[in-house]
């Protein structure tokens, strides 16, 4: 069911939680709330679960208004961060646990525990106790206790923290998986931008209270509407230039014109560090500007240089590396750096 | 649109008005049987207008002696149990898993035994023809029985007994706190096992000393039962004097006046054990 | 094997000695009671003479004895269910609530352990004589209540502040309510807790004598009964209840050993 957030304002005392927050996820869309600690997303999250009422606003679930109604007459599913699994019942009693509070059927329940189990492929698992499982099994029960009785939505409370990064990322695409097979209705909250990046459909990126931007994962990353956003959403370099008749002049590596640049006055220019040309590349860039290494780091797929300019702040920058490559540059040495219009984007100010 | 604040109780609110529901039955319990007779007791003891009965239970010399025969009593059992229950304690840490289930054995049964059926023991021990007294007598140790009971050593005895447990639990609590490693990292930093143990166990578990010297000080004070079998008459301590003031003079007033000595002495004590621990405890990690 | 330094291994043997004297004298006087409690002698006399069954025939038979135990039985059950009924609801106040001023009623509920209980007892007794209620059962029950409260509140606070509430929050937006979500989740979790409890409510009001001396009058509860008799005529029958509350005590240990919080814990919050 759509999800529509609008207005709500949260305050503790002093200290605002949540500045009026508008906020709509459509039916079988996947949108990820994405800030770091102390953004607000737990307690909109509170909000939309039941367990916080906002002091302003409202929350309506398809045409419903439930902002006053109490958590358990929303019928939404929610995943914790330390998955709140029932530690003294099995994963079939967890599991059947919500539909035995909607007073479902003793065969009903039965059925729809052995499916939903079979949906996250733990079948045999339905007599074992939580602790008898790992924690990605855990995970996975604690997903089907929170879809076995079809909630209008789906809440997820950073779900994957406590995983290690291989059995996360397969979790991750598994969880998207089941939510578009589902067409399930999902919040999703993190501080982890990459895991926001691989799973949204749209991103709504959160700070000091307020929605900073929200849009695809494409738009988040390429387009960043502050600096804020470009700098939290993976790694950037920010260049400060001035406008001046058409053209901004960026220390150090000449003039550039931008169509979205400014006529006159302070231009953030984003590039991304796989956007940076190095080397041979770099000659016929707009810019240029002669660097020296200070650091090639090497990563597997790619190799990070953090280059410092004749002026100006470090730069980093990202080249993509096959097995049969000899190393770019050596640490130490000076190498030609650049880019074009179409290479960076303008921040705008605001 | 947006509805008034005031409509919007949160979960938070409601929650603590559920919990205040919640408390509230055993919350007039307390306040009805036990805050409101122990004030009204205590007012007793200036209902006629005067610090009369007050000023007789502080300062005549009978009470005062009684009193301080008390607090030195409670002193003595408080050492005594310090004295025998650190090595219990410390040996309980380094034991195996039987010498720990022994001696936990030997600490809880008689712990849970009414404190009656113990009393009720040493009398049957160290009475003039009880076990230890026979016992020595046919070792050829002794020939005439030696005054065990009804004395101060019998009412001693008695006491330790009863309040050992509390001085043993509180410091092996803390010494199982203590990182082992700590002691290994002491002896491996060139001190020996005595100094690691001086300058890293002892300091550590000094909260857990606090706590327990609190307790049985505390619990010593007021103490009414063992004294008064054990001591057959010859040991009086502050609770005996408030009894026998109500049962046998019925003399309420001075009993009230009794109780509030007592009740200042032990909350004034336990707070300065209290306050002494607690500054011991911040040195603690 | 290890090799030690000799001193240190001096020192382990004086520490182990020390603790099995302490021990020794621990266990005494709850053996010496055995032996006694089956003399065929008379009076009290050591080492028996004799085996016999006659004093706790004598106890079986005397209608005060079971009459005693029976009143002690009966004030301790309803102390169990009063202090759980009473305390395991305040323990939720006392560990959830954010109040400010709610460490007062933590001071309150704890306080009933420091003061002197001969304070406790004369004071009940004052409000018990107005009412009319010395000499009934059920009056020692609900003083007892009083003094069995912080223990159930420390006990079961143990337990209640290593619950993690998240559970709670959990099985609200799966559809149940809070009473619901307290009864089928945390509560059940909270049973070696609960059990121990219940367990140190029972025993703290069965062994209880000072406030039992005051407020049970002539119907006496069982420590009431040992006591008058043991300032009367110490007669191997106390040694024959003595014998048997032991056994009491041991069982209910074994139970708490299996259902409860363990016996360590248990006892580490008296």
């Amino acid at each position: 069911m759509r999800l529509s957030v609008t207005g709500i304002v949260k305050r503790f005392g002093a200290v605002t939680a949540l500045a009026g927050i508008d906020l709509t996820v459509e039916e079988g869309e996947f949108l990820t709330i994405l800030g770091p600690s102390g953004s607000g997303k737990t307690t909109l999250l509170k909000a939309v679960a039941g367990f916080e009422v906002p002091d302003e606003g409202q929350v309506h679930l398809g045409d419903q208004d439930v902002t006053l109604s109490a958590a358990r007459h929303r019928n939404v599913g929610m995943v914790f961060q330390n998955y709140a699994l029932f530690p003294h019942m099995t994963v079939a009693e967890n599991i059947a646990f919500p539909l035995e509070m909607r007073r479902v059927s003793k065969p009903e329940i039965t059925k729809r525990v052995g499916e939903t189990l079979a949906l996250v492929e733990l079948e045999t698992y339905g007599a074992r106790l939580p602790r008898q499982l790992s924690g990605g099994q855990q995970q996975r029960v604690a997903l089907a206790r929170a879809i076995v009785f079809g909630p209008a939505l789906l809440l997820l409370d950073e779900p994957f923290g406590a995983l290690d990064r291989k059995l996360r990322e397969s979790l991750q695409l598994e969880v998207r998986r089941l939510q578009r097979r589902l067409r399930l209705t999902t919040l999703f909250i993190t501080h982890d931008q990459e895991e926001a990046l691989i799973m949204s459909d749209r991103i709504a990126v959160m700070d000091q209270g307020r929605i900073q931007q929200i849009g695809t994962p494409a738009d988040v990353y390429d387009k960043p509407v502050s600096r804020f956003v470009a700098d939290f959403i993976g790694e950037s370099n920010l260049i400060e230039g001035t406008a001046a008749n058409g053209q901004v002049v960026l220390p150090g590596f000449g003039t550039l014109a931008h169509p979205d640049a400014p006529a006159s006055g302070p231009v953030t220019l984003l590039l991304r560090p796989e956007a940076m040309r190095v080397g041979a590349e770099a000659r016929a860039a707009h810019c240029q500007a002669q660097c020296t290494v200070l650091e090639a780091i090497f990563l597997g797929l790619s190799i990070k240089l953090r280059l410092r300019p004749e002026q100006g702040p470090d730069l980093l920058a990202r080249l993509p590396l096959r097995p049969s490559d000899p190393p770019p540059a050596a640490e130490g040495s000076s190498v030609l750096v650049g880019f074009s219009p179409e290479d960076v984007h303008v921040v705008p100010r605001g | 649109m947006s509805s008034p604040a005031a409509e919007r109780e949160g979960p938070a609110r409601k929650r603590e008005r559920h919990l205040l529901l919640l408390g509230l039955p055993a919350i007039l319990l307390l306040l009805g049987l036990f805050a409101w007779p122990v004030l009204r007791l205590l007012a007793m003891s200036v209902q006629d207008g005067t610090l009369t009965q007050l000023e007789r239970a502080a300062t005549d010399e009978l009470y005062v002696a009684v009193l301080f025969d008390s607090l030195q009593i409670a002193g003595l059992v408080m050492v005594i149990c310090l004295l025998l229950a650190y090595p219990v304690a410390l040996w309980l840490t380094r034991a195996g898993p039987l010498g720990v289930a022994l001696g936990m054995f030997a600490l809880l049964l008689p712990f849970w035994t009414s404190v009656l059926v113990r009393t009720y023991a040493w009398m049957v021990l160290l009475g003039r023809n009880g076990v230890v007294n026979r016992a020595l007598r046919d070792w050829g140790l002794i020939e005439q029985p030696l005054p065990l009971l009804h004395n101060l050593g019998g009412v001693l005895i008695g006491m330790v007994h009863v309040l050992l447990p509390y001085m043993v639990f509180p410091i092996y609590a803390a010494l199982l706190r203590i990182d082992p490693d700590l002691s290994r990292a002491a002896e491996g930093l060139g001190a020996s096992r005595w100094s690691a143990f001086r300058r890293v166990v002892l300091p550590l578990s000094l909260a857990g000393v606090g706590a327990g010297c609190a307790l049985v000080f505390v619990l010593a004070l007021g103490f009414f039962i063992t004294p008064a079998l054990l001591g057959g008459g010859r040991v009086v301590m502050i609770s005996m004097l408030i009894e026998q003031q109500v049962r046998e003079l019925l003399d309420w007033p001075f009993a009230a006046a009794l109780s509030a000595v007592l009740l200042t002495v032990t909350l004034a004590v336990y707070a300065v054990i209290n306050r002494v621990s607690r500054s011991a405890r911040l040195a603690t990690p | 094997m290890r090799r030690r330094d000799p001193r240190a291994r001096a020192g382990a043997i004086i520490l182990t000695a020390f603790a099995t004297m302490v021990f020794v004298f621990l266990m005494l006087p709850v053996l010496v009671v055995f032996p006694i409690s089956v003399s065929s002698a008379a009076y009290l006399q050591f080492p028996p003479p004799g085996f016999s069954w006659q004093w706790y025939q004598r106890f079986l038979d005397d209608p005060s004895w079971m009459d005693a135990t029976w009143r002690s039985v009966q004030a301790a059950s309803v102390c169990t269910v009063l202090s759980m009924g009473l305390g395991v609801p305040l323990t939720f106040l006392l560990v959830r609530s954010r109040r400010r001023g709610i460490w007062m009623l933590d001071r309150l509920a704890a306080a009933p352990i420091i003061v002197p209980t001969i304070i406790l007892s004369i004071a009940i007794y004052g409000v018990f004589a107005r009412l009319q209620l010395i000499g009934e059962w059920y009056g020692v029950a609900i003083a007892h209540t009083v003094l069995a409260l912080p223990f159930v509140v420390i006990l079961v606070g143990a337990g209640l502040r290593g619950f993690d509430e998240t559970q709670e929050q959990a099985a609200a937006g799966l559809g149940a309510s809070w009473a619901v979500a307290v009864w089928r989740i945390t509560l059940p979790q909270l049973r070696p807790s609960l059990v121990s409890a219940a367990f140190l409510a029972f025993i703290s009001s069965f062994d209880e004598l000072v406030v039992a001396m005051f407020l049970s009058g002539a119907s006496m509860t069982l420590p009431k009964k040992m006591f008058d008799n043991i300032m009367m005529e110490i007669d191997p029958t106390i040694a024959a209840v003595s014998v048997m509350q032991i056994l009491l005590v041991g069982a209910c240990l074994g139970l708490t050993a299996l259902f409860g919080r363990g016996v360590l814990a248990t006892t580490m919050s008296r």
